[in-house]
């Protein structure tokens, strides 16, 4: 059905507009500019900051863009006298409770207070200070995400984030009044709550009241210390975004240039997770045809299905504190990011003959929770810590910019080998469903010798940023040894950002379901949509990510993981084959059961 | 201006032994729910909670709204300081309350009622469930579909603001939500809604009663019938009074203050300050200074500045702290008149304060922080020298 059309004007121009729009979306039609502060295209509309309150003719009060729908007649001024009074009175309260040390703060520079306190430029500050600085406002408990609550401007984006994308609340308000903050159960310290370090409240903080806990002097320290070994290693999605704090426009590829500077800041190797994405394959997708067997031939009923990714951090954590009875049905794989840590400091550092102790592992993620995942007391198998230091994509963009580097005319440089090779099946990890389409592509092969029967290896139903996806594949000429599948339809389910994953999670505990394999991404469009990706993120910004690592997937000459010859020297020379003892040493994993509060 | 002179009135307390409320209603359900509506606009009936919107067309509103569920709530969140009619009412004839809410639920088409209760009012809930309790049976025996549930608050005064009132008996933090929608069309739950003041429902049955003729000789054109007032602070005869609408001030304080009484605070924290100058010229009613029932009156050995400091502290610790006006602007302005008393800011900076408080009414989210410029300005204007030395 069509919605009416409503007729109104904006400054005194008509415009129609369909029923149910808002009176900020209406002017921005129309090219007119209202400032907003706890509005943000991903979450439900608050209507609290009133920054973009506009005049209606005929009104007492002054409405809420963001949160007024239009109606018929209506006459709108987005810069009358009132408004402008009321926005003045509005931006200089939030100052005055805002602890304003922008010089000294993570954010400066990429803070929407501090952008509308520079358009409006108040000089006379009318307000008394209600933020005498003092550190006890800082949570520096988590590994992932510091908090410092004297920043905050009480929008409540991330409160509305970690119940509405994530479905984890770790966030809330409490008390009222002038006491009213942002803080956790029983005001606990953000280690020590339900938390998964996902880092989504970090990407819709409009200050700098939450950001990632930074290790850049950390990773400095260490590329200067003339008797480390550094090497870094970068996740598939901060090839199609680091570029956007770096000049680009979203949904462009920078892998070269981001290789050349890696290697200009000093990094003595730049490696790459995907090449341990196509290991992961290897690992998972043996795995699941190892539990598709002993289920189906074996008729084991200890083995778990379905299986389920165990690649996103902040998924591993929601599910132990949310889901500890499904713990059994997570791969047993660990993340690409530790995969890596744990072969370089072993057969890596064989390989080049570095002594372990002296090698630092660097990641730059797309994560936060990435930082926490280094830190768990499972990720030494090397003997040493896997992953020394992760970086965010942030992160990476300011050694980038500290460095002096001039990233636009950078040339495009190739990742060193070895454990630098990757294929298209491993950049793809970056995008929700990702996982899961290169997981099908090999196994469908090794089970049939056939490619997987889509268009040019693209298995479309699994992407997208629909919350949940489904498809299943029918496994037709299965070889002799896996004759126990043929005509069995492979059913899987595909979720992104916590929320779907716990409707999805609902589902299958309900036993209502029938899947064998399913993916799992902590944040919303996956890896693409990270915790610690470029600020700011919207559907469309990650839409475009998403489009540009399905290219760099297309231009890839080998776009199966399987294929990868890095991959297949591994084995050959120190892993032996999939899920073996070697393996199980290195690049497999536990997992611990968590309080739910 | 049509003026009334102060005149006692006794019906809302007034056992009637032949029309009880339950007779009320039995007659009630004899007419068209359009019938009623018409006599509730005729009355002129205006919400008693403060707001003053016209019941009649709420119920209208309402009954025209297409949903299979819709709700019925009492508010009884009496919170604003200063304010103990509903206490008494609730106390001394909730049966009234419970027939004027199944006149509404018969109205607009509503199977369930509310009542939500402050959490201060508690003593009075197991009393209240015991005459409810007889009262839903009585509605089952008549065979009326209509069943009224208690609910208790927990202490936020907020939670009297409607759409706050309504979180909260959702089981969410009890903060304001963006209007419109408007409670008609999506209150409790999302349906539509009636939420009426204790004191407006019982006037909606005291109206089935009595009939809308004699509710309007009552008052004036604005200010149909009377009110329940609470009466408090330099007075002899503190207590409930229920007083016919559109009296003068000057009246009131004949009544219950003396010549020492230097100011009458209208409404509560969140209403006017009258100084003695104006008791003369102010009509309390509609078309004058409105009340939810509260009259403080100050005399001379009070400070207006304790009394406005008082009212900010109040609205400090009350906002609900979502929106930024109210949440921020609320500490200025307390902060301000300290650093002004304590010489660290100039008197003129109370000129800032005023521009901030009329930011505060059109731009906070809801009636809280809207309201804080009624104290604030009515006592620093008439005040100024209190707040200043």
């Amino acid at each position: 059905m069509s919605k009416y059309m409503v007729n109104l004007k904006i400054n005194n121009i008509p415009i129609a507009v369909e029923e149910g729009t808002t009176i900020l979306d209406a002017a921005k039609r129309l090219n007119f500019h209202i400032p907003t502060l706890c509005n943000h295209p991903d979450l439900s509309v608050a209507g609290n900051c009133r920054v973009c309150v506009v005049e209606i003719k005929g009104a007492r009060l002054l409405a809420a863009s963001c949160a007024t729908p239009v109606s018929e007649g209506m006459e709108v001024f987005t810069n009358s006298e009132k408004v402008r009074i009321a926005r003045k009175h509005v931006i200089e309260l939030l100052l005055s409770e805002h602890n304003a040390d922008c010089t000294k703060c993570f954010k400066n520079g990429n803070c929407e207070l501090q952008d509308l306190a520079s358009e409006y430029r108040y000089g006379d500050h009318v307000f008394i200070d209600l933020v005498p600085f003092s550190k006890k406002f800082i949570d520096i408990s988590s590994p992932s995400i510091t908090k410092d609550t004297s920043k905050c401007i009480r929008c409540q984006r991330c409160v509305r984030t970690c119940a509405e994308l994530q479905a984890v609340s770790a966030l809330a308000v409490i008390n009222k009044g002038s006491q009213q903050t942002i803080s956790t159960f029983l005001n606990k310290p953000m280690n020590d709550v339900v938390c998964t370090n996902c880092g989504q409240c970090i990407n819709r903080c409009p200050t700098g009241a939450l950001y990632e806990r930074n290790y850049i002097e950390d990773v400095w320290n260490a590329i200067y210390d003339p008797n480390k070994f550094v090497v870094v290693q970068t996740a598939p999605a901060t090839r199609v975004a680091v570029g956007e704090d770096l000049g680009f426009e979203p949904g462009n590829r920078v892998t070269g240039k981001m290789v050349a500077a890696l290697r200009k800041i000093g990094f003595n190797k730049v490696l790459d997770t995907d090449f341990t994405a196509d290991l992961t394959i290897m690992e998972e997708g043996t795995e699941l045809l190892t539990r598709l067997k002993k289920a189906i031939v074996d008729k084991d009923e200890t083995v778990k299905l379905p299986m389920m990714t165990s690649c996103s951090p902040g998924w591993i954590k929601f599910q132990e504190h949310m889901f500890p009875e499904l713990l059994p049905n997570l791969s047993t794989c660990k993340s690409p990011q530790q995969m890596f840590g744990a072969l370089a400091k072993t057969y890596y550092a064989d390989k080049i003959n570095i002594k372990a102790e002296n090698m630092v592992v660097v990641s730059i993620m797309p994560c936060t929770a990435k930082k926490f995942e280094c830190n768990r007391p499972e990720m030494r198998d090397s003997g040493f810590k896997d992953v020394d230091y992760v970086l965010t994509t942030r992160e990476l963009a300011m050694m980038i910019k500290q460095a002096g580097i001039d990233f636009e005319k950078l040339e495009d440089q190739q990742y060193d080998s070895i454990l630098g090779e990757s294929t298209g099946a491993a950049v793809i990890f970056g995008a929700t469903g990702g996982v899961m389409e290169a997981a099908l592509r090999t196994a469908y092969e090794i089970v049939t010798g056939n490619e997987v029967p889509f268009t040019n290896l693209n298995i479309k139903p699994v992407r997208g940023m629909e919350g949940v996806k489904e498809a299943s594949i029918k496994i037709k000429n299965a070889k002799p040894e896996w004759s126990f599948l043929e005509g069995v339809d492979v059913n899987v389910a595909v979720a992104h950002g916590l929320a779907n994953a716990k409707r999805l999670m609902e589902a299958v505990e309900s036993g209502n379901t029938n899947y064998h394999f399913i993916e799992i991404m902590g944040c919303p469009g996956g890896c693409i949509g990270g915790g610690g990706q470029p600020i700011p993120t919207s559907p469309e910004i990650r839409r475009k990510r998403a489009e540009a690592i399905y290219e760099e997937d297309m231009g890839m000459p080998i776009r199966k993981s399987h294929e990868n010859p890095e991959v297949a020297e591994v084995y050959q020379e120190y892993l032996g084959h999939p899920c073996g003892h070697q393996s199980h040493e290195l690049l497999h994993t536990h997992y611990v059961e968590r309080k739910r509060f | 201006m049509e003026q009334k002179h102060l005149k006692r009135v006794d019906l809302i307390f007034e056992w009637d032994e032949k029309n009880t409320p339950i007779n009320v209603l039995d007659k009630t359900l004899q007419k068209t729910p359009d019938a009623i509506i018409l006599e509730m606009i005729d009355s002129g009936l205006k919400g008693r909670g403060g707001a003053g919107f016209p019941t009649g067309l709420k119920w209208k509103f309402t009954r025209n709204e297409d949903s299979d569920v819709k709700y019925v709530v009492c508010n009884a969140d009496e919170g604003e300081p200063g304010t103990f009619k509903d206490r008494e009412i609730l106390d001394r004839v909730p049966e009234k309350i419970f027939a004027g809410m199944a006149i509404c639920g018969y109205v607009i088409g509503a199977k369930e009622g509310y009542i939500y209760l402050r959490a201060e009012y508690n003593f009075l809930l197991k009393s209240l469930q015991q005459k409810l309790d007889k009262f839903n049976q009585q509605l089952k025996e008549r065979q009326v579909d209509f069943t009224i549930f208690m609910r208790s608050g927990s202490g936020a005064y907020v939670c009297g603001e409607e759409s706050a009132l309504f979180e909260s008996m959702e089981g969410k933090r009890g903060e304001p939500r963006n209007k419109p929608p408007y409670p008609t069309v999506a209150g409790y739950n999302s349906k539509p809604t009636v939420i009426n003041n204790v004191e407006t429902l019982v006037y909606t049955c005291e109206i089935c009663r009595m009939g809308a003729d004699k509710f309007k000789a009552l008052g004036t054109s604005d200010s149909r019938g009377s009110k329940v007032f609470s009466v408090s602070g330099d007075t002899t005869k503190p207590g409930i009074y229920e007083l016919e609408l559109g009296m003068p001030l000057r009246d009131f304080i004949d009544e219950f203050g003396d010549e020492d009484a230097k100011a009458v605070q209208v409404g509560g924290a969140s209403g006017h300050c009258v100084p003695r100058k104006k008791f003369n010229d102010t009509i309390i009613g509609f078309e004058g200074i409105p009340t939810g029932g509260s009259m403080m009156i100050f005399n001379s050995t009070r400070s207006m500045y304790n009394v406005l400091h008082d009212y900010l502290e109040f609205f400090n610790e009350e906002s609900c702290g979502q929106c930024t006006p109210c949440r921020v602007g609320c500490q200025q302005l307390l902060k301000g008149i300290e650093a002004v008393k304590k010489g660290e800011r100039p008197p003129q900076y109370l000129e800032d304060l005023k521009k901030l408080t009329l930011t505060m009414k059109i731009a906070a989210k809801c009636g809280l922080g809207q309201s804080v410029a009624n104290p604030f300005i009515s006592i620093v204007d008439n005040f100024r020298e209190e707040i200043i030395y």
